[in-house]
């Protein structure tokens, strides 16, 4: 930029650089040791590095705990209904193409009230960020069974245990029409998960991110083992796929190569039930985005508008009406 | 051929004749599904509209869309009201009904449709059915009908038509028109332009083909049936335009500047996003097709949320499913149109007919404490304005406005002055500006409760929308009056709103003995029976009441001016000295209970749920009785 003047500069330079604070508000009041904690810390930690302005950024989300989200950022919220987080932030976006939208719900929003709009908010595919909190537990009112609470759970409306295998949110979403982004990754591994939401806001659709999450008030047992013991993670790698710095790679023991194209291998390895994976099981860039459709013909100016009025009114117009 | 040249023919033949005049017509055409009836008839009050008569038409529809032919349920059909004055409401009997077969007669002699004198053109062909059955129940009917004073007259339709088409099943309905045309004097050139206009998206043979049987169906008359009348136009002063309810609906819409209908089908309220579909991107909007009636309000609440007021439309079922979600508008202040063009409930109740059923509902349907504005429409103009109304007072109040319509104004055709359309209707853009430092999400007003609300976009606006219990900074509350204040807040902005109400215009007498009160668009029918009414000397006056929530002040007043208050509404309530019913366990009508509830005052009520517009005739009835019960019982004490 030497010698050149400002005004030749094309690009628009930002008002301030912004930092994690300004991400954030208040104290978050989940319970300690919560996976909530470092899913804020690393949504923070993305809205920085992509310097989104606060008031050009929404988070949406519904009812239960992972739901309190959007009151613990600094950016625009809208803390809903339980199950309806999805049409709300379908409804923010539809007409705003200028705001960043980040959905979070949870596994009984997402997976048993609200799944008739997560198949459509799927198929929709608007440039927006959904973050799955699934813990396989009601917290909120709780500890009821859950839609992704595994067979067998004891719960207050389950003292004898569940008796329904639970929803894989994973192989469910890939079966939905126009599926653009499906990842998945966990609370614990911060690196990963960073990598994971970072990867998602630069996806132009949908970007459906399971995050296995820990409750360690009401599922101690769920995922406490798995949580101290990395081998229990499989790591997808692919160039295409969701890349951490070579030192966290290495302390990845399983490693399973995935080329995030490949929907039918995705589908094949949402079922591994034998640890969990982690990494980009698929996306697709080219999948048509109904906010293009929503964003049509905006911006018109008062006087079209009534000339388009009075056209229209002209049809029903008796003619030689006034006697 | 220059079909032009062939109508003047026609015209000059039947110059001899000279055809009665008469002040209005009420004329049924009715068949089985598919025959084409309505678009006869809508073409028919349409070339009559344009002629410069008044109008109304009211559509008769099955609840299926094929049922099966020559059933009394399936009766498919229209009703149109053509007059020398101002037409508001579909009026008693039918002067004359053409009939595509005899049972579906039945089904309208049910809803008493018909009586003594009234004229019915019936396509003969069932007389020389192939079946002995049809030949026989066809003969029945006509005995039957003739038993009741029917004026019964067997048309040749069936080979009259068939002299042009292959298959009668399509076309018969622009043969009928022609004769009607002739029947009532009507423009043959309107008729033509009409029939040009409805088959617009066909191609020209099919146009033409229209038009001969419109001509067809003209000579057929001149040369053969005895009857010919003529409805003179009205005086009108302004130019006039004419559509239905629900693309009246439409209209305000777009010209309200509301660039979002988020919607999910359901009948009757559907057609008005099909015409928003064909229309709103010429003033820069968008239909949104939601997966289900609660994802269409949702969606509605975000984008309302995020920038301009959307609307969102339903029936019955679908308001009652977006209950949570207009509970949520009216905690986190969101402004919202919803437009509820009511049908018969509960449940599934009678998609296709007519209810005022939804009036509680739509004011006290939420659970919790949810104070919004509630309007209904009484007349198809009405149904254009208040939807650009709704829009503003949605974004002062920053409230859900529920705006109710019906079946009945939903198809319902009638001219009105043509709107001046004013760029000052049209919403604002989004405000972008920099939210001013200091001031809270929900600054309430201590007098007014209302306040301003942020938009993303706006700098240092930030803040949490939460159906949970906030205070002013929009924070999830967790001190005991803060709940208190917020709902204090929420129910004075509409007491704030209430107090720019005007009391309500009597019609008729500022006192009398009967005061008739409705809402919604039983309007004409119960200003025609308060006019016959008062033309026999009985003091009986109307008012009808516009805003519903909150209700129009100085009703205590008005109503101590009169010996007695009735509501007149198309809705359930139990009559007195039915089984079991007693002054302990009645239930009133909608409006009646909630007046009752308001004012204290000693309200009736008269309604039904017969799934029909309200009757002139039958408020006519109950004028005469009323007043007669009040003043014999008067005498007696």
């Amino acid at each position: 930029m030497i010698g050149t003047s400002h005004e030749l500069c094309t690009m628009p330079l930002p008002d301030h650089h912004r930092d994690m604070e300004d991400y954030g508000k208040g104290v978050a009041r989940w319970c300690p040791g919560c996976g909530g904690h470092s899913i804020l810390a690393a949504v923070q930690r993305v809205c920085k590095d992509m310097q989104y302005p606060p008031e050009k950024t929404v988070c949406v989300s519904g009812i239960g705990c992972s739901s309190r989200f959007p009151h613990y950022m600094g950016t625009y919220g809208f803390h809903g209904l339980h199950g309806r987080a999805f049409p709300v932030a379908c409804g923010v976006k539809f007409r705003r193409p200028d705001l960043n939208v980040f959905v979070i719900t949870g596994d009984g929003d997402c997976c048993s009230i609200g799944a008739g709009h997560w198949v459509h908010a799927i198929r929709y595919n608007m440039k927006m960020v959904a973050l799955l909190f699934d813990n396989g537990i009601y917290g909120l009112t709780k500890k009821q069974t859950s839609p992704t609470s595994p067979l067998g759970t004891h719960s207050n409306t389950h003292p004898g245990g569940s008796v329904l295998p639970p929803i894989n949110p994973l192989q469910t979403t890939l079966g939905f029409a126009n599926v653009s982004f499906v990842a998945q990754t966990t609370d614990w591994n911060p690196a990963h998960l960073y990598a994971t939401i970072r990867k998602a806001a630069d996806h132009p659709g949908l970007a459906f991110v399971r995050i296995v999450q820990r409750c360690p008030v009401f599922m101690r047992d769920l995922y406490g083992d798995i949580a101290s013991n990395p081998d229990e993670l499989i790591y997808l790698s692919h160039e295409k796929g969701i890349n951490v710095k070579p030192g966290v790679a290495k302390t990845f023991k399983n490693v399973l190569a995935h080329d995030p194209t490949n929907i039918h291998k995705a589908r094949e390895y949402a079922e591994i039930t034998d640890g969990i994976p982690i990494g980009l099981f698929y996306q697709n860039i080219e999948n048509s985005r109904y906010d293009d459709y929503g964003a049509y013909n905006m911006g018109m100016s008062n006087k079209v508008k009534q000339n388009a009025m009075e056209d229209m009114l002209d049809q029903y117009t008796i003619r030689n009406s006034i006697t | 051929m220059d079909n032009g040249s062939v109508s003047n023919q026609i015209i000059s033949k039947r110059s001899s004749v000279k055809p009665k005049r008469i002040d209005q017509a009420i004329v049924e055409i009715v068949s089985d599904s598919g025959e084409g009836a309505q678009k006869c008839g809508q073409s028919l009050g349409a070339i009559s509209a344009q002629m410069g008569n008044g109008v109304w038409t009211v559509e008769i529809i099955p609840a299926e869309i094929q049922p099966p032919a020559r059933s009394r349920e399936g009766a498919s059909g229209i009703r149109v009201r053509i007059g020398s004055k101002k037409v508001t409401n579909m009026g008693n009997h039918a002067d004359l009904v053409v009939a595509l077969n005899e049972q579906v007669i039945y089904g309208r002699l049910r809803q008493n449709a018909y009586h003594k004198g009234t004229i019915m053109l019936i396509d003969d062909r069932w007389g020389t059915h192939e079946v002995e059955a049809i030949r026989h129940q066809y003969a029945t009917a006509l005995k039957e009908f003739r038993a009741l004073g029917i004026e019964v007259h067997e048309i040749p339709m069936e080979p009259e038509c068939l002299k042009i088409l292959p298959d009668t099943r399509k076309g018969k309905n622009m043969w009928v028109l022609g004769m009607l045309s002739y029947i009532f004097d009507r423009d043959l050139g309107k008729a033509e332009e009409q029939i040009r206009s409805i088959f617009k998206k066909k191609s020209k043979a099919v146009v033409d083909l229209n038009i001969q049987l419109l001509h067809a169906g003209y000579v057929w008359a001149v040369d053969n049936f005895p009857l010919h009348y003529t409805i003179p136009a009205m005086e009108v002063s302004a130019e006039q335009v004419v559509m239905n309810g629900n693309q009246a609906l439409s209209l305000g819409v777009m010209a309200a500047g509301i660039e979002l209908c988020s919607m999910y089908p359901i009948t009757p309220a559907t057609s008005v996003s099909h015409h928003l579909a064909e229309n709103i991107q010429k003033v820069g909007g968008i239909v949104h097709q939601a997966e289900d009636e609660i994802a269409a309000i949702g969606f509605a609440i975000g984008a309302s949320y995020a920038g301009k007021t959307p609307v969102t439309v339903t029936s019955g079922p679908g308001l009652a499913l977006k209950t949570e979600f207009l509970g949520l508008a009216v905690m986190a202040e969101i402004p919202l149109v919803i437009i509820d063009v009511q049908r018969g409930g509960p449940s599934t109740g009678l998609p296709t007919k007519v209810e005022q059923s939804d009036l509680l509902a739509a004011i006290y349907g939420e659970a919790g404490d949810a104070p919004k504005i509630v309007l209904a429409a009484s007349t198809i103009e009405e149904c254009f304005h208040f939807v650009i109304l709704a829009r503003k007072l949605a974004e002062a109040f920053r409230t859900p406005v529920i705006l109710l319509s019906d079946a009945n104004l939903a198809t319902g055709v009638q001219p009105f002055p043509r709107p001046k359309i004013d760029t000052d209707w049209i919403a604002p853009p989004n405000d972008q500006s920099p939210w001013q430092e200091g001031i809270k999400p929900f600054d309430w007003d201590p007098q007014t409760g209302l306040s301003k609300r942020p938009i993303p976009g706006q700098k240092e606006g930030m803040y949490t929308v939460t159906g949970l219990a906030h205070g002013p900074h929009g924070r999830v509350a967790y001190e005991p009056e803060i709940n208190q204040n917020s709902a204090e807040s929420r129910s004075r902005k509409i007491a704030a709103f209430q107090k720019t109400l005007k009391p309500p215009v009597i019609h008729g007498d500022p006192e009398g003995d009967l005061l008739l009160i409705g809402w919604g668009s039983t309007l004409g029918a119960i200003e025609e029976a308060v006019d016959k009414g008062r033309a026999l000397g009985l003091k009986v006056s109307s008012l009808h009441l516009r805003f519903l929530f909150p209700i129009v002040p100085g009703l205590v007043e008005i109503f101590s001016r009169f010996k007695k208050v009735i509501t007149v509404e198309i809705n359930y309530s139990d009559t007195p000295g039915d089984p079991m019913i007693t002054q302990e366990n009645r239930r009133y009508a909608q409006l009646a209970w909630y007046l009752r509830a308001k004012t204290q005052c000693d309200i009736d009520c008269f309604s039904n749920v017969y799934g029909q517009p309200m009757n002139p005739g039958k408020v006519l009835e109950m004028i005469k009785k009323e007043i007669a019960n009040h003043k014999s019982s008067h005498v007696t004490s």
